[in-house]
């Protein structure tokens, strides 16, 4: 499924995507130009706005923070720091030919 | 069956008192002569201040019968009856007698005249601004207080602040004689004469005469002084006027026992009107004292007076003075170690045993930092470093020595609790020892005893920055750094996180640095300030648009019902005067503005950490009663300070009169009005710690009003941590409200016109952040639910009906196991 061309994504940012099944995912750009796909809804609130977070690291490991309670998840596994029994879905994405997709 | 206490007098002592007691069995009634309420009348010089008695209250008393303005004249013993003087009789199983005390005006021809005073209650205080306000001429007006000790210096203070120049006259040889010695006299005595203070020591009044609407005294010294006002506050005297027939002490005061107990064991006596084995005591912590051990007699202990500490540490017109010990070396051989320094205008006394091993007391004035740490040393050995010339004062404490002398708790109870792990800070101090709870002067020394005892408290921003808020805004003022992603290469390590990138983002724009949501600062945004709006719990914003002053015209009123209706929104009216409307998704946002920003409306910012509203009373446009238009300035201020990013929310007020109808002290800046300008509170705070502002000027005209909150405010933002309200600020600024008065209204660091540019800067600077958003269609862009499909509405949010509204379907979130 085509997310975007890859030029709209900004470093440490985030966009949401629509899926055809009305699920949404979060992609995010990092600042050493990976891109990263989780699911938008934040386990803790509810509510669809991961792509809405800060995106920096913890330690090291790039996260992205949950806007509602602050919550921090690793981009790369969806785990959650704060609460290692909380994770996201991640979903695979790749760049090709200038444009964001979900596998 | 319940059993009846009566106390006599409403001052402090009896207050305390009936608050220790109140959730005891006791039915408790108290008979005050004064018609108020309770009042910290050791603050009586503040009064002067702002004249609001409130200022002054002590919290209100429950589960107790208050007679008020019912005078007990008399009291028969042998029934136990309490008579007031409307002739109602109160019978009792337990008198505790606080009557307190009386001034003593020396027996000096004329002391009766008009104009003539004592000071002691709120209503003498009153009635000296009477005559002051009374005594028309050109000029400043004169005054004269007879006696220069604690007391006199206080009521001299409160002339200054009534504009009067007083002239303080002592018997003794110096000012303070019983607390300070010859030495430190003769520095107060020089540090107060800079304030427009004339000391007239070993003399008295002869005469007081009048002439006219003058007052003449002749001094024994055979000067003659022309007055507007005379002050009498030439020491106290125990108040025994209600006769029951006991036994008095040498000096005055109801005779008692070490429990506080006359000869007749059904009544106590405590505080100044008490002499506990004879002594009495005109400070309130030993009345405190006597309250605690009657208040735990009646409960069946057998606690005894334990004696009392009369060490004083204070600030009297801005000079610390403070005495401790043996301050005047009465001991047998004592020895004494002077450091008398003119030119910094210190003076330090060491009184120690004739074999100079045992601190025995010490009188300090000019600077009394080091009376914390030298106090608990009394009575112990002396740190031989300490009588070497210039010897360090910080010296380590024993570990029985007492740190708090209000509750007892020794350094060992302290420092035990922190290396236990039980207390990590000044708050959990307080919570396990009791330190610190009393008169709060043991606080610094808590902080110290952390600090020595290795709980550091980490000033480090957060992973990313060893740097505090404060500091870091200085490396971004002086580099002019204006990315986040410059200054943590340079500054920092790692890539930034929630904690440190909304915090640099805010100093950025503090500093200037243009639009909020520019290509460098929209990545450091919190998704409060990313759009412009405040998320709420199912990922919808809320809206509110500015409504200064929280004054709307009625056209205005129906743009936001109309947008609010059109889109569905909920609408609520908030503390701050305005209107928010919830329930906005991402991609209505940019729509929303646009109708509000056409009808003339712009941001309100209650997304930023920046000010939200000045709240106000209707003032003198429509209120009987306002004596200034308090709108009107609300107006000016909310737009002066709009937008101003800072360390954390702003919120003020402004109230048109004393009854302070927009509660602007409970603001960050408050200002409430006077019949002739402005006073400014500042630091105050509801929310989760509620605290009072503080007075910061009083009687300012609206333009050095705005001179001192233009300086208050980027003082603010350029030292506070990050999340820090300004009551917390102040809280913790070193010197607290009087080192804030120095910079901000003294300017002695000098940084006073820097503060004033960045604000003037701020307010040329200021655009409305929707229309820039409006306005640029790279940031428009940012505003879609879906990159890959714009304008599809977000499918998890849905709403139902509340009371005529929609309100959020609460989104399952059982999943999470914790």
């Amino acid at each position: 499924m085509i997310v975007c061309d890859f030029d709209v994504l900004r470093p440490e940012q985030g966009v949401a995507a629509l899926r055809p099944d009305g699920s949404q995912v979060a992609v995010f750009l990092t600042a050493d130009g990976t891109v990263h796909a989780l699911d938008n809804i934040d386990p803790f609130s509810g509510a669809a706005v991961l792509s809405r977070g800060i995106v920096g690291d913890r330690g090291g490991v790039p996260v992205v923070v949950s806007p509602v309670y602050k919550q921090a998840f690793e981009l790369a596994t969806g785990k959650c720091l704060d609460e290692p029994s909380v994770s996201v879905a991640v979903h695979q994405v790749r760049v090709r030919d200038g444009v964001v997709e979900l596998t | 069956m319940t059993q009846t206490l009566v106390v006599v007098g409403n001052g402090m002592v009896g207050h305390r008192l009936v608050e220790i007691l109140r959730d005891s069995s006791w039915r408790i009634v108290v008979f005050g002569e004064e018609s108020r309420p309770a009042y910290d009348r050791v603050a009586l010089s503040s009064y002067v201040d702002s004249w609001t008695f409130a200022d002054l209250e002590l919290p209100a008393l429950s589960g107790c019968e208050l007679r008020l303005g019912e005078k007990a004249v008399s009291v028969d013993r042998a029934r136990k009856v309490v008579v007031g003087a409307s002739g109602v009789e109160v019978s009792y199983d337990a008198l505790v007698l606080a009557t307190g005390s009386v001034p003593f005006v020396p027996p000096v021809p004329g002391r009766d005249l008009p104009g003539c005073h004592v000071y002691r209650t709120v209503d003498d205080l009153d009635e000296i601004r009477a005559t002051v306000e009374a005594a028309a001429r050109p000029g400043r007006r004169s005054g004269m207080v007879l006696g220069g000790g604690l007391l006199g210096l206080e009521a001299a203070n409160a002339l200054r602040g009534m504009g009067v120049s007083p002239h303080v006259v002592e018997l003794a040889p110096r000012l303070m004689p019983i607390q300070v010695d010859e030495g430190g006299a003769g520095l107060l005595k020089r540090l107060v004469e800079k304030l427009d203070l004339t000391v007239h020591t070993g003399t008295s009044a002869s005469s007081i005469e009048r002439d006219g609407s003058r007052l003449i005294a002749k001094l024994a010294s055979g000067l003659e002084l022309d007055l507007d006002v005379v002050v009498f506050s030439a020491g106290i005297r125990p108040r025994t006027d209600l006769d029951l027939g006991l036994e008095l002490g040498p000096r005055g005061g109801y005779l008692v026992d070490a429990a506080c107990r006359t000869a007749d064991p059904h009544v106590f006596a405590i505080g100044e009107c008490a002499a506990v084995e004879g002594v009495t005591y005109g400070l309130v912590a030993p009345g405190y004292s006597m309250a605690e051990v009657v208040a735990d007699q009646l409960s069946g202990g057998s606690r005894v007076f334990p004696g009392a500490d009369v060490s004083t540490k204070l600030k009297l017109l801005g000079v610390d003075v403070a005495s401790f010990g043996d301050a005047h070396a009465q001991t047998e051989g004592a020895l004494e170690v002077v450091v008398n320094n003119a030119v910094a205008g210190t003076y330090s006394k060491l009184v120690v045993s004739d074999d100079a091993r045992i601190l025995l007391g010490g009188v300090l004035v000019g600077d009394a930092s080091s009376y914390l740490s030298l106090r608990p040393l009394v009575g112990k050995e002396v740190p031989a470093a300490l009588l070497q010339p210039g010897g360090a004062v910080d010296v380590e404490m024993p570990a029985d020595a007492q740190v708090c002398s209000c509750l007892a708790v020794t350094k060992q109870t302290i420092t035990d609790a922190i290396q236990s792990g039980v207390a990590c800070d000044v708050a959990e101090l307080k919570a396990c020892t009791k330190a610190g709870t009393g008169c709060g002067s043991c606080v610094p020394m808590l902080k110290k005893l952390l600090t020595e005892c290795g709980v550091e408290q980490s000033k480090a921003l957060c992973e990313h920055f060893t740097y505090s808020r404060a500091e870091l805004f200085e490396i971004i003022r002086a580099t002019r750094v204006t990315t986040f992603s410059a200054l943590i290469e340079k500054h920092g390590t790692g890539r930034g996180c929630d904690i440190c990138k909304p915090a640099v983002a805010s100093i950025l724009a503090s500093l200037g640095n243009g639009h909020i949501l520019g290509e460098t600062q929209v990545s450091l945004q919190d998704t409060n300030d990313r759009f412009l709006a405040n998320l709420q719990r199912n990922g919808t914003y809320s809206v509110v648009p500015r409504i200064p002053g929280g004054e709307i015209t009625p056209e205005k009123l129906i743009v936001i019902g109309e947008v609010a209706r059109d889109y569905g929104l909920y609408t609520k009216i908030t503390g701050g005067q305005r209107i928010d409307m919830f329930g906005a998704t991402v991609d209505q946002l940019p729509e929303i503005w646009r109708r509000l920003v056409d009808a003339g409306f712009e941001s309100g910012h209650a997304y930023g950490k920046s000010l939200r509203t000045v709240k106000s009373c209707v003032g003198t446009t429509w209120c009987r009663y306002g004596v200034q238009d308090s709108v009107g300035l609300a107006i000016e201020l909310e737009l002066r300070y709009r937008g101003l990013r800072s360390p954390h929310k702003l919120k003020s007020a402004v109230s048109g009169c004393a009854r302070e109808c927009a509660e602007a002290r409970s603001k960050d800046f408050g200002i409430i009005a006077t019949e002739n300008g402005w006073n400014l509170y500042v630091a105050g705070n509801g929310g989760f710690t509620p605290r009072h502002a503080d007075l910061l000027v009083s009687d300012v005209d609206t333009k050095t009003l705005i001179r001192v909150i233009d300086r208050f405010l980027m003082f603010y933002i350029r030292t506070a941590d990050r999340l820090q309200r300004t009551a917390a600020w102040l809280e913790g600024l070193d010197g607290g409200l009087d080192h804030l008065r120095e910079v901000i209204v003294d300017d002695k660091l000098g940084i006073c016109d820097e503060l004033e540019a960045a604000m003037a800067s701020h307010v040329s600077d200021y655009a409305d952040e929707w229309r820039g958003v409006l306005e640029d269609p790279e940031k428009l862009a940012r505003f879609t639910s879906f990159v890959n499909a714009p304008g599809v509405p977000d499918p998890t949010i849905s709403f139902r009906a509340e009371r005529g509204q929609r309100v959020p379907v609460s989104l399952g979130i059982p999943e999470v196991v914790r």
